[in-house]
């Protein structure tokens, strides 16, 4: 029973982390190829989930089709942001372009509140998962949770082959590792940089909607991304094998600390795992501390 | 046009810049003095409101303005100060001993923090500071033997020997007192030493490691002074509400204190006041906007964050050095009337990934 007990909360930690190490996979490659830390991140995700929402309660859509749609929208969105917002500020110091996106953060969330049929209401809609559990022996576990480890482990895979297999992926690649050089190879860093925000902004709306049976959908859920900022942090902020791992990491100990350790510990055992393991490595798990040139 | 001449190195750091100056500041202080008998009780405590949170301002100004260290974690120290305060003053402590104790207490956490901090630069401080944002309000809420956890705790007003700080009326004085001293260190810690540290580490890690900076120390003196003067913040804003709980001390008060150096203008002591009185001042201007507007829009909930993100976001992509460059500029364009170039304060672009510096 102890160990029925501890598989279950282990897969459900894995499967919260799945979501932590989406978000923070977005984040590490927004990093990585243009410098920017996005606090706006958690608002993308929030109207990805209420855009599937939407097409599922209000158009009756099918929910692959929502999810397409709630994919599609941020992803125009991430475009729209980069246009409107970050491009003139390309250069600027890094926490200026972070402290725009946390103002984004409260226009997109004062805007879902104004959204009529959205507002401040909590909502949910069903997935073809709900409801569903796979068992065997003891051993409960929902569908959705499935759902969510099985689309996580094939974004990385489709995500891992657009680096390695595609020009766009390489020109993004090269610019993460330096924009200037990247401009004399004749790669259009700003179309890289939107396409970056494009592709981060729908791993954003991507996991809105797989985490909406979990967290529910309203207008604070974008707040669920401050717990993935540890596991981006964690796996060493440029690299993403560290993301995925540090996403996991949170995950499971959160979820065994929420099971185990007394009521309150479950919302900081994330963060004290970040402060010891800065500690002992300030660049964290995977990262690569990179030296000054003067 | 105003020619400078200068013929010592004292004249250089002046806390006045010009003799004009110093009259301006004293009419200023005498203006804010003569107000509240002018004003009613509504705007007086508007005003106490704005002189706490210029505290607030200046410590993060001395931290992320000066010494170039981002924290999103200030909410916690402002949350320290608070209890501190209000538990010493519970315990019998008078409040002229228990404010400057909160102001310490703050620091020596400050201290706590900087430590693994001065290692971490740029996202990955900001980071690890929302992380000791959620440790204090975690432990507020579960430490109930001192704290009261969630039920949150109630301030007795303040009082200096037999005067009582119990109107917002006096409450005003008291709050302009501790706001103009705070000021006046931080001035005078800019122009000391420690100051001019800060500021080089702000802008180049590396040339002011070179001419004998050292970073971990000044990094963790920042730290702790920051702390300090958000912790009495703190601490007159526990007594001025007279109720604290866990639950005020959230993290995204700290983007709020961000978002007052920002639109007030890094890097100046000035902006530092400006920023938040424009910030705290603008809910009052949209309530009374609110009035005029039509009720479908006016009856929004959501109007007040949306003008405060747009004001962040405008205010960055249009006016990036803030209030005070604003005020810079207007200034500049008189002062050097028919010769004004446009590109004097144009920003240097930096491409980050190409040369690291």
């Amino acid at each position: 029973m102890v160990l029925v007990e501890f598989t279950q909360t282990v897969i459900t930690g894995v499967s919260v982390g799945c979501i932590y190490a989406l978000v923070a996979l977005g984040l590490v490659i927004l990093f990585k190829a243009t410098e920017v830390f996005s606090f706006v991140h958690g608002e993308i995700m929030m109207l990805g989930a209420f855009i599937a929402f939407t097409c599922i309660t209000f158009f009756h859509m099918s929910y692959i089709l929502s999810f397409l749609m709630a994919v599609l929208v941020t992803g125009l969105l991430g475009i729209g942001i980069e246009r409107l917002t970050v491009r003139p500020l390309i250069g600027q110091p890094v926490f200026v372009i972070a402290i725009l996106t946390i103002g984004l953060g409260y226009v997109f969330r004062a805007f879902v509140s104004m959204v009529p049929q959205w507002g401040t209401e909590t909502w949910g809609f069903k997935t073809p998962f709900s409801d569903q559990y796979l068992r065997s022996g003891e051993l409960v576990i929902a569908q959705d949770l499935v759902f969510i480890i099985v689309c996580t482990v094939l974004l990385i895979l489709v995500l891992a082959a657009f680096f390695r297999f595609t020009k766009a992926g390489v020109a993004l690649r090269a610019t993460s590792q330096n924009q200037l050089a990247a401009v004399y190879m004749g790669i259009g860093v700003n179309k890289v940089f939107t396409l970056t925000w494009a592709i981060t902004a729908a791993l954003g709306g991507i996991a809105g909607v797989l985490v909406s049976p979990l967290t529910f959908v309203h207008m604070y859920m974008g707040l669920f991304v401050i717990k993935a900022f540890p596991a981006a942090v964690l796996g060493g902020f440029s690299s993403i094998p560290g993301a995925i791992v540090g996403g996991l990491i949170i995950g499971v100990a959160e979820s065994l600390s929420g099971f185990y350790l007394p009521e309150g510990w479950k919302s900081v055992t994330p963060w004290i795992i970040l402060i010891l393991i800065l500690l002992v490595r300030p660049q964290g798990l995977f990262g690569i501390q990179e030296k000054k040139k003067v | 046009m105003r020619f400078e001449l200068k013929r010592s190195y004292w004249e250089d750091i002046k806390i006045f810049r010009y003799r004009s100056d110093f009259r301006w500041y004293m009419a200023l202080v005498f203006l804010l003095l003569v107000l509240p008998v002018f004003v009613g009780d509504y705007y007086i405590s508007q005003f106490n409101v704005v002189f706490i949170y210029s505290i607030v301002s200046v410590g993060i100004m001395l931290l992320t303005g000066f010494t170039g260290q981002l924290s999103l974690g200030h909410v916690g120290f402002f949350g320290i100060g608070s209890y501190a305060s209000a538990i010493l003053v519970a315990k019998g402590i008078p409040f002229l001993l228990a404010m400057p104790l909160a102001g310490l207490m703050a620091a020596a956490i400050g201290i706590l923090v900087a430590l693994p901090a001065v290692r971490l630069s740029g996202m990955y401080l900001a980071i690890m500071t929302i992380g000791f944002a959620f440790i204090v309000e975690e432990v507020l809420a579960r430490w109930e033997s001192l704290t009261n956890g969630n039920m949150g705790m109630v301030v007795e007003p303040p009082s200096i020997g037999p005067i009582e700080f119990d109107s917002e009326f006096s409450f005003y004085y008291l709050a302009l007192l501790i706001l103009i001293l705070s000021l006046f260190a931080a001035r005078n810690i800019l122009r000391s030493p420690t100051g001019r540290a800060m500021i080089s580490i702000r802008d180049s890690e590396v040339a002011s490691q070179a001419i004998g900076v050292n970073l971990m120390k000044f990094k963790a003196i920042a730290f702790a002074l920051s702390a300090f003067f958000t912790g009495i913040a703190g601490s007159l804003s526990a007594h001025k509400l007279s109720f604290i709980s866990p639950e005020s001390f959230n993290f995204l008060e700290s983007v709020k204190y961000l978002a007052m150096i920002i639109i007030g203008g890094l890097g100046s002591l000035h902006g530092a006041v400006l920023g938040a009185a424009f910030l705290l001042f603008l809910p009052g201007v949209i309530i009374a906007v609110k009035e005029f507007l039509p009720h479908a829009i006016a009856s929004q909930p959501g109007l007040e964050p949306l003008l405060m993100g747009l004001v962040i976001v405008l205010f960055i992509l249009f006016e990036p050095m803030g209030l005070y460059g604003r005020w810079m500029k207007i200034k500049h364009y008189f002062e050097f009337f028919p010769l004004y170039k446009k590109d004097t304060f144009k920003r240097v672009k930096s491409y980050y990934k190409a040369e690291k510096h």
